[in-house]
Parts: C-alpha cells; sequence; structure tokens
C-alpha cells in the first residue's frame, strides 16, 4: 500500500517537475478556491437558516428559559406547551383547513387562468398584441394598494352594469365571501399574477413551433393542440408557478386582510397571538398581563406552525421549485 | 398567377382563425384588467382627486372634487408620508445594486458543480418561502432575540464581535467614515440575502443557457477565466441582468412591511380615508414607475441579445 503511495508520489513529483512547478501550484489554488467556496456557502447558508434556528428553539422554551441569561439556543425545560397553547389560541386545526383549501382553490384558479393567458401571447398573432402585452407589464408594476381602495369599495358595492340593482333594489355586499378574491385570481389579477403570466410566456416561446405544426398539420384545433400537446410538455413550468401561487397565497396578509375578513387564515391571525395570550391569561388568573418576552415566543412558536407545512410541501417538491425553473432555460 | 389568387384569401383565413383564438385565449386576462385594474385605477386617480364619502345602505359612495387638496396634504401637510418616502427611496439606491451583485456572486458559485450543490441551492431558495407575506412583518417585529441578547449583555459583560471589531478599528485611526458604510453593509447582509432568492434563479437559468462551446473556444484561444467571466458570461446575461433589476426594484417597492405600503393601507382600512390614501398611492406608483422607467432607458442600451 504504502510502496503504491510513495510510487505514485514519484511519479506526480516527476509530472511536476516537467511542468515546471505548474501543475502543484495549479493544485495548491484549485484546493484553496473550493475551500473558501465551502467557508461562503456554508456561512449564508448558517446566515439563511439562523432565525429558523432561533424561532425552533424558542418555541421549545419554558418561560422562566427566556428570562435565563445562561440559556442561549438548547432550552433547559424543554415542553410543548407553547405549541399547545398556540395550537388552542389560534384554533389551529380550523384556521390550517381553511388555509389549506383557500390556497389551493386559488392558486389552482391563478395558474390555469395564467397558463392560458400565457400560450395565447406566447404562440399566436393578433392585432394589439404589444398592448396587451404591455397592460401584463403594468399589472406587475402597480402596487396593488393604489387599486386597492377603489376595489375594496367595488365589492362592497358589487353591481354588472348596475344590472343588479335594477333588479333587487340594492348593491351585493362581496366583502365578506371569498368569491371577490376567486374572481380576481380566475382573470389573472390575484396576487403576482402578472408573474405567472410572464413566465410561462416565456417558456412557451422557447417551446418548437414543430410541435405544434405537426399536430395541426394532423388535425388538432387550436384547443386540442393546446390541451394535448403543449400542456404536457409545460408542465415543470406550471408545477413551479403553482407551487409559488401556494405559498405566496399561504403568507400573504395583504390581500387577506381587504378581501378576506370573513374567513380567518393563517396569516391574518398570527399577528394577534400576543393579545390573545394577554386575554387568555387574564380569563384564567383574572388579572395579570402576558411579558412581551412570552409573547414573543408564542408568535415565534406560531410562525414555526405556519411555516412547516410549507417545509414539509418544500422538501418534497425541492425540484419544482429551485431545478426545473433553473433548467427551463427561461429566455428573457 | 389564379394560383396566387386562390392562396391568398385562404392564408388570410388562417391568420384571422388564429387571431380569434389568440384572443379566446387571452380573454380571462382582458375582462380582468378591464374590469378589475383599468377601472380601479381611473377610479382611484378621481378619488385621489376628490373627497370620499361613503354613503351607508345602497348607495355606495360620493366624490366631491376637489383638486389637489389629498396631494398637498400627502406633501405639505402629513409629518411621515414624504419621510417614510425619501427613505425608502434612498433605501432602494443601495439595496438593490447590493442584491444584484450578491445575487448573481452567488449564481456564479452555485452553477459550478461541487458536493452537496443540490442542497445548497435548496438552502439559498429557502428565503423566498420563509420571508414572504405576513412572516416577514413579524420577523422585523421580534424583539424577544434583541432583547435577550441585550440582556446578557447587561449580566455578562460581553459584546458583539461586530461591535468589538468596529471599536478596535475605529481606534485604529482608519477613515471611519468609509468604515462605517461596511458596517452598514455587513449590517444588512441578512436582508440583502434574504430578498434575493428568485434573483439567484433567474441568474442560474440565464446561465445555464449560455453555451459551452464558447468558453471552449475561449480557454482555446488562451483566454483567462477572468476574461472569460467579463467578455462572454456578463454579456451574455445582460438581458437577464435587466429583468432582475426590474424585478428587484418593483419587488422591492411592494413588500407589504414597506412603510410607505403600511401607511397607505392603514389610512384606507383603519381611517377609510380614501382619497388620502389614493393620493399616496398614486405618488408611490408614479415614484415606481420614474424609476423604472429612467433606470430601463439608460441601461438598455447596453443590453446584448445573442440570437
Amino acid at each position: 500500500m504504502s510502496k503504491k503511495l510513495s510510487q505514485r508520489w514519484s511519479h506526480f513529483l516527476e509530472r511536476n517537475k516537467k511542468s515546471g512547478g505548474y501543475l502543484l501550484k495549479k493544485i495548491i489554488m484549485r484546493r484553496l478556491y473550493s475551500i473558501a467556496r465551502a467557508i461562503l456557502i456554508l456561512g449564508l447558508c448558517f446566515l439563511i437558516l439562523q432565525p429558523l434556528f432561533n424561532k425552533l428553539s424558542a418555541s421549545f422554551m419554558a418561560e422562566k428559559d427566556l428570562y435565563d441569561p445562561t440559556i442561549i439556543v438548547v432550552p433547559r425545560n424543554p415542553t410543548l406547551d407553547n405549541y399547545k397553547i398556540a395550537a388552542y389560541l389560534l384554533d389551529y386545526w380550523r384556521i390550517l383547513r381553511n388555509t389549506l383549501g383557500l390556497s389551493l382553490l386559488a392558486s389552482f384558479a391563478q395558474v390555469a387562468c395564467c397558463t392560458l393567458v400565457g400560450y395565447g401571447f406566447a404562440r399566436f398573432k393578433f392585432p394589439l398584441k404589444r398592448l396587451w402585452f404591455a397592460c401584463v407589464i403594468l399589472v406587475i408594476v402597480v402596487p396593488p394598494q393604489t387599486i386597492m381602495s377603489s376595489l375594496y369599495l367595488n365589492f362592497r358595492f358589487f353591481d354588472i352594469f348596475g344590472i343588479i340593482k335594477a333588479i333587487t333594489g340594492s348593491t351585493i355586499n362581496l366583502q365578506n365571501s371569498i368569491i371577490p378574491y376567486i374572481m380576481l385570481c380566475m382573470t389573472g389579477m390575484g396576487l403576482k399574477s402578472g408573474l405567472y403570466i410572464f413566465l410561462i410566456r416565456q417558456y412557451f416561446r422557447g417551446v418548437p413551433k414543430e410541435l405544434e405544426e405537426a399536430a395541426y398539420v394532423d388535425g388538432c384545433g387550436n384547443f386540442q393542440t393546446f390541451v394535448r400537446i403543449m400542456l404536457p410538455d409545460a408542465t415543470p413550468i406550471i408545477t413551479s408557478c403553482f407551487l409559488f401561487a401556494f405559498v405566496w397565497q399561504w403568507t400573504d396578509n395583504f390581500y387577506a386582510r381587504i378581501f378576506l375578513k370573513g374567513t380567518s387564515l393563517l396569516a391574518t391571525e398570527l399577528p394577534a397571538l400576543p393579545t390573545r395570550l394577554t386575554d387568555y391569561i387574564i380569563s384564567l388568573t383574572g388579572s395579570g398581563k402576558a411579558s412581551t418576552a412570552y409573547g414573543m415566543a408564542m408568535i415565534s412558536t406560531g410562525m414555526v406552525m405556519t411555516i412547516i407545512p410549507l417545509l414539509i410541501i418544500y422538501v418534497i417538491a425541492q425540484k419544482g421549485f429551485v431545478e426545473s425553473l433553473s433548467q427551463t432555460g427561461l429566455k428573457m | 398567377m389564379a394560383k396566387t389568387k386562390v392562396a391568398k384569401p385562404k392564408h388570410k383565413n388562417l391568420g384571422r382563425k388564429k387571431a380569434i383564438a389568440g384572443y379566446i385565449f387571452i380573454s380571462p386576462f382582458i375582462i380582468g384588467f378591464l374590469a378589475f385594474m383599468l377601472k380601479p385605477l381611473c377610479e382611484s386617480f378621481m378619488m385621489s382627486l376628490s373627497d370620499v364619502k361613503v354613503v351607508g345602505g345602497k348607495g355606495g359612495f360620493v366624490l366631491n372634487f376637489w383638486g389637489l387638496k389629498n396631494f398637498k396634504q400627502a406633501f405639505l401637510v402629513d409629518a411621515e408620508f414624504t419621510r417614510f418616502l425619501t427613505t425608502e427611496l434612498t433605501t432602494m439606491l443601495t439595496h438593490v445594486p447590493a442584491t444584484i451583485i450578491i445575487s448573481f456572486f452567488m449564481a456564479l458559485i452555485l452553477n459550478q458543480s461541487f458536493k452537496g450543490r443540490t442542497l445548497a441551492r435548496a438552502i439559498f431558495f429557502l428565503p423566498v418561502i420563509l420571508s414572504s407575506g405576513v412572516l416577514v412583518g413579524l420577523e422585523y417585529n421580534n424583539s424577544l432575540l434583541s432583547g435577550m441578547e441585550e440582556y446578557i449583555k447587561e449580566n455578562t459583560n460581553a459584546s458583539e464581535i461586530t461591535a468589538t471589531l468596529q471599536s478596535i478599528l475605529s481606534t485604529t485611526g482608519l477613515g471611519s467614515r468609509y468604515l462605517e458604510t461596511v458596517y452598514n453593509i455587513v449590517n444588512s447582509l441578512y436582508d440583502v440575502v434574504i430578498a434575493s432568492g428568485i434573483q439567484i434563479i433567474i441568474f442560474l437559468s440565464g446561465l445555464q443557457t449560455i453555451p459551452k462551446s464558447m468558453f471552449e473556444a475561449a480557454t482555446i484561444e488562451g483566454c483567462t477565466a477572468w476574461e472569460g467571466f467579463w467578455k462572454i458570461t456578463l454579456p451574455m446575461v445582460s438581458s437577464v441582468i435587466l429583468v432582475n433589476v426590474i424585478y428587484t426594484i418593483v419587488d422591492f417597492f411592494m413588500k407589504s412591511n414597506s412603510q410607505v405600503m403600511t401607511k397607505i393601507t392603514d389610512t384606507m382600512v383603519m381611517r377609510l380615508d380614501y382619497g388620502f390614501s389614493a393620493a399616496m398611492a398614486w405618488v408611490y406608483f408614479l415614484a415606481v414607475m420614474l424609476i423604472i422607467g429612467l433606470f430601463s432607458l439608460i441601461t438598455s442600451r447596453w443590453v446584448y441579445y445573442y440570437e
């Protein structure tokens, strides 16, 4: 064994001599570079993951651990009480169901609409196409706040060209139902819909035209070609968009605060946790107030409970998120 | 001659059919745009120019036109709005270049092959999930850990590494103002890394469209990696950089925890002052448009499209 090693070493030295020291230098440089790269990547990964670890550790701490300066990361009295209380205060399983249902429904509506529109923009020539595409860009760029006040009032006093008012005598208040939000999603105006249209269009533009032409020659109609030929081909980008839509919908509290007041969701209930904790403590003891630290530990717990379903999805569909999007070779 | 006469209308017909099909495909968007974007946009513009009163029950809302009064209130009367807006714009000036440079750099590294690349990519992309929507707002409010840190500091006389470094460096008499900016950059590194998930992915997909043969040809001609980066990589991804910068700007202004956004939403939801909130939103929108327009006007000249 050692003989073999020394043989290889002498062989290497000989090669190094022949190259005038270049080989050794090159190898050392390469090693140094990969070490520096590993340090950088590890450091940044730690930077990204550290808040998550902090939240996790705080969520397992008993209340007295929070005030103990000698405890930094690992709790001395690990407990699951935080989770129990947070689940009770949030009514976790009910709002988890709500959130799941809404996110699935909304992201499905969004992706269905955006795929149709993206395909239309990528593959058909029609008058005013550039104008309409500029409108897509406008949808991406306009801050939702600009139109929100008007949309809000529109749905508060909902009417289609005065027809409903003419029949029933008054407008409909859609503010507390999920209908307006699903309507927005189905017409490509939901949360970040413009971005999905853009991404899907870029993808369809990269698909070879011959595929479609072959289908047309064989007698497929426009819609049939789309469903049978183009959709199966676009699975990676559609999956990515669906996952994005789902995740962003899950954590969104801006649209939810305005359109979904009647539905309790994880994202809208989470910030209220400390107040509820105080109420809970008062209801138990008749007086007193939850300390800020305890309230914050509660929020950490709630955040972990919100994130965990997303993390599970992410771990399962990691390829869909990262690899497929980067390997589709989107041309911008 | 006769043949072309027959063929021509047929071709036109197909074109028209295609156009109709195209319109059918994008019709959901057209309906949505007209009903839920253009109409509200016009209405909110009208609102910004008038006093909005919500009439209870059946009626809806009434607009009393009063000119630029809302805008005057935003700029001259309201104490917070202009301050928030200028802070936002100046933060953007440092945040956007930092995000672009870091995400490009990270994409270059993540595009190389090394052990655990998939895992590294997955972790770098995690912030897209972890720092979206309500989570990022809570993250900033989470004073528990900083409170604990201070408590520990008081009790143990320990101090942060950065603070110690800072005091050592400033006593050595180096230019303190430059160091100050360096500290700020280091301190905001977290924000930048958190905000660059999507950009890394977009850069990665851009980098993967560069044909390998280009680099091979250049290496044979004696091109070093450094030259290859400036002469091949950078021009080839320049269009991606433009897209990314615009995305970063939009993303920066749209994030729901920005002070201006919060103020606009609160004015609308809590104080029900629709006119004033619409006026502020329009100022914000125009500022964003102006910045994006200026930027793409300046840079589109340098963007290189490889066919």
